[in-house]
């Protein structure tokens, strides 16, 4: 399935912004954050098309995930 | 820090000083003082302006001390802007001079004569006022410059721009940083107006000469301060994101979940998002040689501001705050990051409310006085306040103000001050506390994105009413407490995840002072100050019906998750049963 992944602050660094994906079906966040090597606590907050997931989301085609690592401001 | 500095700016043959103990007042600081000597003093009826409001102006319970992150300071009064109670908080050096002076206070009272506008210096010998006629509707920046040529820039000032000597009510107060600039303010609510309307121009604080405050157990002090910079260096938030990418982080992360006001409030996305997002400020102010790690005042540890500089690598302004870059940016269909930089340095420069200056300028576009996305536009309007033109000084009272001379329906205000940036539609324990807060539309008084966005101290699913009640009187509670140590709010991050963090605040609050406080001694703390609050509101005049959200929040749904605020009236009224 194709996937939309975007990627946030310090993740971005020796990955990507934005990038077209293509993943088995039955994915779950999990399986992405592993694809991307990811580590775990590094990837906070998880947003699949605008609402909050988690590692254990399944992705759909065509979903956009969103991951940003532990961030905060205001 | 046992005395209180009263000034009364109207006395007969000119100013009057006088200083007192503590008295009741003993034990506070930062905000619980401002806000209990407002309370206690000020008849809740009084006209903002007029002479019987007071301007207070307190450092917090560890400002002047050793403590990292200790340097916030409160300015409190009735606001011109909401008509209720009021705490405006900044950042900067003044916090730590003013406590090492040994004030917990400076309260301005009475007004100066029509016309007559004073400067107040004050060193360890005593205070000095005196006229400052030359001073007249000098910017913050071209003030502070005079100030420099005169007392060197080792002293920390207090200033009003033109906007606070108009007395326009989304006046700032400005607040001098490391650089000895005008870049910290407290911004919101107008307390600028109520200081222009006393007649002082600047309060410069000269600690020459004096230390920082001693703990009365040193060893146990320094213990705690260790454990707790330890803390906040170690957690991801207050240790990493933040000193590289400053709060304007968010910007990507509220834009993702569809909660970016964009537009004036008309959409949760904004599609010109990455062009003013942190990570691309970041990167500019690295290429360009500014810098983006750079704290607001000595002793802060976790440096989440920056220094913006222009194409040609000078200084424009003090890396933009998220809600800055918001207001003007997205909330203006602006993508330009030097368009708000410069905006920024002008609202800090005429002393203005950033936020209710990004409201104002999207109402006056939904107005159609300039179109959404008029980079030149928002900039001029920005300097039709500082000129003081008509229509200025309707844009330079802010958002609630600008609606309603322009006839636009959409103002997003809460008790007459405008919204931050986060809609509450989309994430809706904010719009608890902005409905709530005794400080009108105010993210920081219960910053419930934390937990609805930034699973900091769990999780509470945004997009849904359950749950928002408790976890907005929660932070509400725990935040009236922070604000009245001189810590900044960002310490938040850290305690709200890690026990021994916060154990390690109260330690230094105990070693400080000699205490024994404990977790449900500061949350005690947090809920006598809102309670004093609560009560000067209902005195003031407002009821349950100021604790609402502006109708259209409940019945336009927003994209693009399609949602509106549902918490009901009736679970916003026991937000303060406690």
């Amino acid at each position: 399935m194709k996937l939309r992944v975007k990627l946030f602050a310090t993740l971005r660094n020796g990955r990507f912004d934005i990038k077209e994906m293509e993943l088995p079906d039955e994915c779950k966040v999990l399986d992405l954050i592993k694809l991307l090597k990811i580590d775990q606590k590094d990837a906070a907050i998880i947003f699949i098309n605008g609402i909050h997931g988690d590692f254990d989301s399944l992705l759909k085609e065509n979903d956009e995930v969103s991951i940003f690592p532990p961030v905060g401001g205001g | 820090m046992d005395k209180i500095l009263r000034i009364d700016m109207g006395a007969p043959g000119g100013p009057k000083v006088k200083v007192d103990g503590l008295g009741s007042y003993a034990g506070l600081g930062g905000r619980a003082l401002t806000s209990m000597i407002v309370a206690t003093e000020v008849d809740p009826m009084a006209n903002p302006l007029g002479a019987e409001n007071k301007l207070v102006i307190a450092p917090g319970l560890l400002s002047g001390t050793a403590a990292a992150m200790s340097g916030r300071i409160s300015i409190g009064c009735k606001s011109p802007l909401t008509g209720g109670i009021k705490e405006a908080n900044a950042g900067g050096q003044p916090a730590q001079v003013l406590a090492r002076l040994g004030y917990a206070a400076i309260v301005l009272e009475g007004n100066a004569p029509e016309g007559k506008l004073y400067k107040v210096y004050i060193n360890k010998e005593g205070v000095k006022i005196e006229p400052a006629d030359d001073y007249k509707m000098l910017p913050n920046y071209d003030l502070i410059d005079k100030i420099k040529a005169s007392y060197g820039d080792k002293v920390a000032c207090i200033s009003i721009g033109p906007a606070g000597e108009m007395k326009l009510s989304a006046a700032s107060i400005a607040c001098t940083d490391m650089e000895f600039r005008p870049t910290r303010h407290a911004g919101r609510g107008g307390v600028g107006a109520v200081m222009g309307a006393k007649g002082v121009k600047v309060i410069i604080l000269d600690d020459s000469g004096l230390q920082n405050r001693e703990p009365k157990d040193p060893e146990k002090f320094r213990e705690a301060n260790k454990k707790w910079v330890d803390g906040l260096r170690s957690h991801s938030v207050t240790g990493t994101a933040l000193p590289t990418y400053g709060t304007n982080v968010l910007s990507n992360i509220i834009n993702e979940s569809g909660g970016f006001p964009t537009r004036n409030f008309k959409e949760g996305k904004f599609e010109g998002v990455s062009a003013i997002s942190g990570e691309t400020f970041a990167d500019i102010e690295t290429k360009r040689g500014g810098n983006p790690t750079h704290g607001c005042h000595r002793g802060c540890v976790i440096r989440c501001s920056g220094i913006y500089v222009d194409k040609n690598g000078n200084y424009l302004t003090k890396q933009p705050e998220y809600e800055t870059v918001w207001a003007h940016g997205a909330n203006c269909g602006i993508d330009d990051p030097d368009t708000i930089a410069m905006l920024d340095y002008l609202d800090d420069n005429y002393g203005l409310d950033t936020i209710d200056m990004g409201a104002a300028i999207g109402v006056a576009m939904e107005a159609g006085i300039i179109p959404f996305g008029d980079k030149e536009g928002a900039i001029n309007l920005i300097k039709e306040v500082g000129k003081g033109s008509y229509l200025g000084r309707i844009i330079g009272s802010g958002a609630a103000v600008t609606a309603k001379v322009f006839g636009v329906e959409r103002a997003p205000v809460v008790k007459g001050q405008a919204m931050p940036a986060y809609d509450p539609r989309a994430i809706q324990g904010i719009g608890v506390t902005y409905a709530t807060s005794t400080m009108g539309a105010d993210h920081t008084a219960g910053y419930c994105i934390a937990t609805n966005i930034l699973k900091v101290g769990g999780f509470v699913d945004p997009l849904k009413p359950e749950g928002q009640v408790e976890l907005s009187r929660n932070l509400q509670i725990a935040t009236a407490a922070v604000d009245s140590t001189g810590m900044c709010l960002f310490i938040a991050f850290a305690i709200l995840d890690q026990p021994e963090t916060f154990q390690a605040l109260i330690d230094m609050i105990n070693a400080f002072y000699g205490l024994n406080l404990d977790a449900d001694g500061v949350a005690d703390l947090g809920k006598k100050v809102l309670k004093a609050e609560r009560d000067f509101n209902k005195k003031a005049g407002f009821t349950a019906a100021h604790d609402r959200l502006p109708k259209y929040f409940y019945t336009e749904k927003l994209p693009p998750h399609n949602v509106v605020f549902q918490v009901t009236d009736e679970e916003l009224d026991s937000v303060f049963n406690f």
